[in-house]
């Protein structure tokens, strides 16, 4: 387990490595100076050459590349230059609150995944399996923007339950106020994944239920009850358990769109602040920050899978 | 990504590509009618006819500059499709190449090929498409092409995965043994017999590129105004929500309905060309 361990900690280290030569590469050789992009079309050539210098965008390519990293490695992710503010304290705070959508937003899709999943199998051919299906056919194709439009008119507009837009910090909205903020984001961040968890889970209990070692347990006469939540259930949820790691990219990807749509100061609306504003050093440690969450949570899922199953364990 | 691995309970198997194909069929012919002909010009603007409510005139309404939104959905539909369908092709051009050579020479180049995959698959797929669309002015091209090559790691694996298999094959060898060289051997031999299942892949993968396309497009990263594409006529009419909620309801229910329809085509197409639901890639 200790070898496994290491090995997928250094596969970590490689592709964090690796991503951090590929932002850096994107960011300082596709067409566009730099320095132009931040000052805009009306900028001097004098001041292009200033900033550039501030910038130190004269060093050959290298010598930036290992300033920016060994400068991260210490803690100093560069400065902002819209906030003219460390990003790395930036990031921090929005990287908090992102985690407050984020970690909600998957312990439902884990668990209310789950739970549809196992119901849905179990009542297979009935009605609410066929709604579930068709529930879970729909939610999966339609995109996040859209649920989000859909929710701010039915429970903002409408209903005037929830507040359509922004975040309110605990100690001036209070504990109800900060919280009817998060309701929204974390709901329509969660419907897609709900939908492809709980169809995984479904088609994976069927499988096991089908199999010969759950006719054998039915054979030797032990309860349906027993069959299902000792035998059948915890072989169903591996699949479940790993492809909800994965998920936990899609979720990024959703977590940019939701956060936009919903004027949430995370740490995705702000990658699509540094992008309108060009803010390319906030741009780039932003970058290398979800990676490295990324390539965590993957690490924590292949961790999780093997601690499970024996025979990777055993392999490895 | 095998998210509907199950049938569909209470649906006859063979509707399920025939209402989808038939869905689809209609999206695209309004689309490809849409590109010359639409009810209105689709960017005139027309002060006297701002945020109208849908009516027999404008049966979806006007936006905020009296722009008719039906034309507008008609004459950007075929972004949306553009993107769905050329994100496949570059994944496909790009990805079963790699992924034939990577199963037939092993290897250094196995090697090398498998792990600039590993590392392209690292990164969110809305990440690439930022820092592209980034550093870079957007465009229609460059969403496709960056949806495209988010798919490539995915097309990579699957097609080495089943090379690898072909190439144990009897067929194979022999013509190995007629002395054949690599070229033909992945052309005529293995590749006849890779399709169903890369086939079956990218029908349950354009969903999710058109769905990344046009988030990206939501996000102001891929087609600029004046343009129509759903996601961008999505994100414009967000300020008027509330006083026009039709801006953004009819580009999204008609890309949900793309969407729907293009899923179902792809599991249409799962159930007659893989029986077995191969899955486990992904």
């Amino acid at each position: 387990m200790g070898a496994f361990l290491l090995q997928r900690l250094a596969g970590v280290v490689g592709v964090v490595l690796g991503m951090s030569v590929v932002i850096f590469g994107v960011v300082h050789l596709l067409p566009g100076n730099v320095a132009y992009s931040i000052l805009g079309e009306f900028a001097t050539p004098a001041a292009i050459a200033t900033l550039e210098a501030k910038l130190g965008l004269n060093d050959p390519l290298p010598v930036q590349y290992w300033h920016w990293l060994s400068g991260m490695l210490r803690g100093d992710f560069g400065d902002s230059i819209v906030m003219s503010r460390p990003a790395a304290a930036l990031i921090g705070e929005a990287l908090g609150r992102s985690a407050l959508l984020a970690g909600p937003a998957l312990a439902l899709v884990a668990v209310g995944g789950v739970a549809l999943g196992l119901h849905a199998a179990t009542h297979k051919g009935r009605a609410s399996d066929t709604v579930l299906t068709l529930a879970q056919f729909v939610l999966i194709a339609v995109p996040e923007f859209f649920w989000a439009i859909v929710a701010v008119l039915v429970f903002a507009s409408a209903l005037h339950w929830l507040p359509a837009t922004g975040y309110a910090p605990m100690d001036e909205a209070g504990p109800l106020g900060w919280a009817s903020h998060l309701v929204l984001p974390i709901l329509v961040l969660s419907l897609g994944l709900l939908a492809h968890i709980s169809r995984l889970t479904r088609s994976s209990l069927l499988e096991v239920l089908a199999s010969r070692y759950v006719l054998a347990a039915r054979a030797r006469g032990l309860p349906e009850r027993r069959v299902l939540w000792r035998h059948a259930v915890p072989n169903a949820l591996m699949p479940a358990i790993t492809v909800l790691a994965i998920d936990a990219g899609l979720l990024i990807g959703g977590i940019v769109v939701v956060e936009t749509v919903f004027a949430f100061p995370g740490l995705g609306r702000m990658l699509v602040f540094a992008i309108e504003h060009h803010d390319l050093p906030l741009l780039q440690a932003g970058m290398m920050v979800v990676t490295t969450v990324y390539a965590g949570a993957n690490l924590v899922a292949d961790v999780m899978y093997a601690v499970l199953n024996p025979r990777i364990r055993v392999a490895a | 990504m095998t998210a509907l691995a199950g049938t569909m309970p209470g649906m006859r198997r063979p509707s399920v590509l025939l209402v989808g194909g038939v869905v689809l069929g209609l999206i695209v012919l309004a689309c490809l009618v849409g590109t010359v002909w639409t009810p209105f010009e689709p960017t005139a603007f027309s002060v006297r006819a701002r945020l109208q409510a849908p009516g027999p005139l404008h049966p979806f309404g006007t936006d905020e500059f009296g722009r008719d939104v039906l034309s507008r959905v008609l004459a950007g539909g075929y972004l949306s499709l553009a993107t769905g369908a050329g994100a496949m092709a570059i994944s496909l051009v790009l990805g079963v190449p790699l992924g034939l050579l990577a199963a037939f020479h092993r290897g250094w180049t196995d090697e090398a090929i498998m792990r600039g995959v590993d590392l392209l698959i690292s990164l969110p797929p809305v990440l690439l498409g930022l820092l592209v669309l980034a550093v870079t002015p957007p465009s229609l091209w460059k969403t496709i092409a960056v949806v495209g090559l988010v798919y490539v790691p995915i097309l990579v694996r699957l097609t080495r995965a089943v090379a690898l298999g072909l190439l144990q094959e009897e067929f194979v060898q022999a013509a190995r043994a007629r002395g054949e060289g690599a070229l033909p051997i992945l052309w005529h031999e293995v590749l006849p017999n890779a399709w169903p299942p890369i086939i079956v892949e990218c029908g349950l993968r354009v969903t999710f590129a058109i769905l990344l396309g046009s988030a990206l497009s939501f996000l102001g990263l891929g087609p600029q105004p004046p343009a129509s594409e759903w996601g961008l006529m999505i994100a414009g009419g967000r300020d008027f929500l509330t006083q026009a909620p039709w801006i953004c309801l009819a580009p999204g229910l008609c890309l949900c309905v793309l969407l729907v329809s293009v899923n179902l085509v792809g599991e249409g197409l799962r159930e007659r060309l893989d029986p077995h639901h191969g899955g486990g890639h992904g």
